[in-house]
């Protein structure tokens, strides 16, 4: 594979008594679309801003390019940074807002180029008919389409979202979050996409990095992370309906809750305690051994989750519409040996 | 049997503005209701009339058989949840729990069973001791939902409780809410505008827009049956795909479009929208309509396919993994079961 365009290894920041990026390695190559997945306080903003410059890291190296980018000042880093809270000049129309970053002195860029580009990054969001209106007269989505605009038109080598669609509501998310992807594709620029949002980042990236408490915990193809997290900390941070993450023990070649639920047989040349992770969609309403009460029912549209106490935890189970369920309904959960997943305990 | 009962509820502002408009709802006792519409729709001033923090300029509330509609918040025994607000430092967790309890003059040992009970069903019998300050962010969160939700009121009233945490957060804190309500089956009206809240906690989700109610059904009702195109549009996630054409002898062709799929009701003869959610949309050899994948995602356990055409863009939803790929030239199918049918010009469901 070719020199990632952003390469990143051993990044460590520190504020006062917290690590908030702790030897971060990361590659971005060409093209790419990376989603940093990762809950609040993860270090997703503050490795974004240090990337852009406006961070200093203790430690780590960081190449753009093939160049060192720490000793690169920010404005020629060429990366361009979109927030969550889009920050437009309220009175100024959408063309101004988007002809101001190409307007700074140090371009020197022929007006002709400046519509151009204006022109061009405006048909790329859609924003054509909204160019000559002040940008405080816009709905949510349209600014952040703008402060999107206002990214593009200067045509960087990489761009920074930051949450970019968290403050819109979903249908707005949903079709931004394709339109995003069809344009990251055709700018050839490759992003790097913070989110809280797993399916989101599932659905938009070509590869996914989990960060949690300033630390990588997996990088990968969004698929197989999802198909095989490497610990139990990045099947909890998966989305909704949640991993079932239980603690067990091979007790005569099964594995044992430690509540004495029997969960699944297990191999006999595995660990003897282990933690379990059982995604949703593989725990099955019927078949096991032990009868227990449906707790709390809910539906996510085209299916319905239920909630049970089933080995030691309150357990997830992703069923089909066609099941009768309600809360206090019984069932027997079962689950067959190969959907479980087995990190043997450390 | 009626335990609430929202009469013609009416709320002019001072400058004019017709934020509810005519509001009838009866909520039976131990009902979740979610209130769900847009910023704007009036939900939220719907719930502060039943709180009694805004006096309504016409119509009743009544509770519990009783008229309230002009008593004080105080005496109307409801429970007000904004968030979960943080915990007080110097106190234990059983302290922070027990506080409201206390508040409400309960004797010492009602306050304890009561502490016990709600830490049993949120996992937090082995912090009761500790300080919040050694807890972690997910601890403090269900501490301060068990105490926000200790008491036991006739009503419990909660405004987007669940508005500033990310969506790991939110998914658990909202599923806790439906564990503590459905245990202590306290009534409770709820404030969203996320509609994937709205379904996964409400008995009955009340769809509200420009100060009037559209639909008020239970999720799955709502989900399947949309009673408008404002419902169709606001819940689910990724939404009901709608096209616009033609109804003519019990079949439907998209606009500037020459395929016909036939159509399980009848309707009349005329311009309607058909609607489809992405699941009832796949990916068939022989289905009517053709086009050309133009994006395909897999999340989690699905896999969303766009597929453009004469008929507009249309999305498939399927658990089945790599069956096209972008460029493909593929046809879809809609399960009749899953088909619905609009009134363009009244928004309004025809079958």
């Amino acid at each position: 594979m070719s020199t990632p365009l952003l390469m990143i290894r051993g990044l460590t920041k520190r504020f006062a008594r917290t690590t908030a990026l702790d030897s971060v390695d990361l590659d971005v190559h060409d093209a790419q679309i990376v989603a940093l997945l990762g809950p609040t306080g993860a270090g997703k903003t503050t490795l974004l801003r240090t990337i852009a410059g406006l961070e200093q890291p203790e430690q780590g190296s960081m190449t753009l390019g093939g160049r060192d980018a720490l000793s690169t000042p920010p404005a020629e880093r060429d990366v361009a940074l979109v927030f969550q809270n889009f920050s437009l000049y309220p009175s100024k129309t959408v063309r101004a807002n988007l002809e101001f970053p190409l307007r700074a002195p140090s371009r020197n860029m022929p007006a002709a180029e400046i519509s151009e580009r204006v022109a061009w990054a405006a048909k790329m969001l859609r924003i054509e008919a909204l160019l000559d209106r002040p940008a405080r007269k816009l709905s949510g989505g349209e600014m952040q389409r703008v402060a999107i605009g206002r990214a593009i038109v200067r045509r960087p080598r990489l761009f920074l979202m930051d949450e970019p669609l968290t403050n819109l509501d979903a249908k707005l998310r949903e079709d931004l979050r394709f339109e995003l992807r069809a344009l990251a594709r055709s700018l050839n620029a490759p992003v790097l996409w913070a989110t809280h949002d797993a399916l989101e980042a599932l659905a938009m990236a070509d590869r996914m990095v989990v960060l949690d408490r300033g630390r990588v915990l997996q990088s990968g193809v969004p698929a197989e992370i999802y198909a095989r997290p490497a610990s139990p900390d990045v099947a909890r941070l998966l989305g909704w309906p949640p991993v079932n993450v239980i603690a067990a023990r091979n007790i005569a070649g099964h594995w044992t809750a430690t509540d004495g639920t029997r969960i699944a047989p297990a191999s006999s040349d595995g660990p003897e305690r282990a933690t379990l992770g059982i995604r949703a969609e593989n725990l099955a309403l019927a078949g096991g051994p032990m009868r227990v009460r449906v707790e709390v029912v809910e539906l996510t549209g085209p299916a319905q989750v239920a909630v049970v106490p089933w080995a030691g935890i309150r357990a997830h189970a992703l069923a089909s519409r066609a099941l009768e369920l309600a809360p206090g309904a019984q069932v027997a959960p079962s689950v067959r040996p190969e959907h479980v997943i087995v990190w043997p305990a450390t | 049997m009626s335990f609430l009962a929202l009469e013609r509820l009416e709320k002019r502002w001072p400058d004019g503005t017709h934020a509810v408009r005519g509001v009838d709802l009866t909520i039976s006792e131990g009902e979740l209701v979610v209130l769900l519409g847009p910023s704007g729709c009036g939900k939220t001033t719907t719930l502060r009339m039943v709180a009694g923090l805004e006096m309504p300029s016409a119509g009743r509330v009544r509770l519990g058989g009783a008229d309230v509609t002009d008593l004080p918040p105080s005496q109307r025994d409801v429970g007000f949840v904004f968030q979960f607000y943080a915990l007080y430092p110097h106190m234990t967790v059983a302290e922070n729990i027990a506080f409201p309890l206390e508040c409400a003059g309960l004797p010492r040992g009602e306050r304890d069973a009561a502490v016990r009970r709600v830490a049993e069903r949120l996992d937090l019998v082995a912090l009761l001791g500790r300080r919040p300050r050694a807890l972690s962010g997910g601890d403090q969160q269900r501490v301060g939902l068990a105490r926000a939700m200790v008491r036991k009121p006739r009503l419990w009233l909660m405004d987007e409780p669940l508005g500033s945490l990310d969506a790991a957060r939110r998914a658990e804190m909202c599923e806790l809410i439906r564990v503590q309500q459905l245990a202590d089956r306290v009534t409770t009206i709820y404030v969203t505008h996320d509609q994937e809240e709205a379904m996964r906690l409400a008995d009955r989700i009340v769809i509200m827009s420009q100060g009037e109610i559209v639909q008020a059904a239970p999720p799955r009702e709502i989900y399947d049956r949309p009673a408008t195109l404002f419902v169709a549009r606001f819940v689910g996630s990724p939404g009901m795909n709608l096209i616009e054409g033609d109804a003519r002898s019990g079949t439907f062709r998209p606009a500037g479009s020459a395929v016909a799929i036939s159509l399980p009701h009848a309707v009349p003869d005329g311009r309607v929208v058909l609607g489809a959610r992405p699941e009832h949309v796949r990916l068939d050899a022989n289905g009517p309509l053709r086009g050309r994948v133009v994006i395909e995602a897999d999340a989690g356990p699905w896999r969303h396919v766009h597929v453009e055409g004469a008929f507009g863009r249309m999305q498939a939803q399927t658990t089945e993994r790599g069956a096209s790929s972008t460029g493909d030239e593929v046809r879809l199918a809609i399960d009749p079961a899953g088909l619905r049918l609009f009134d363009p010009a009244t928004g309004r469901s025809l079958a």
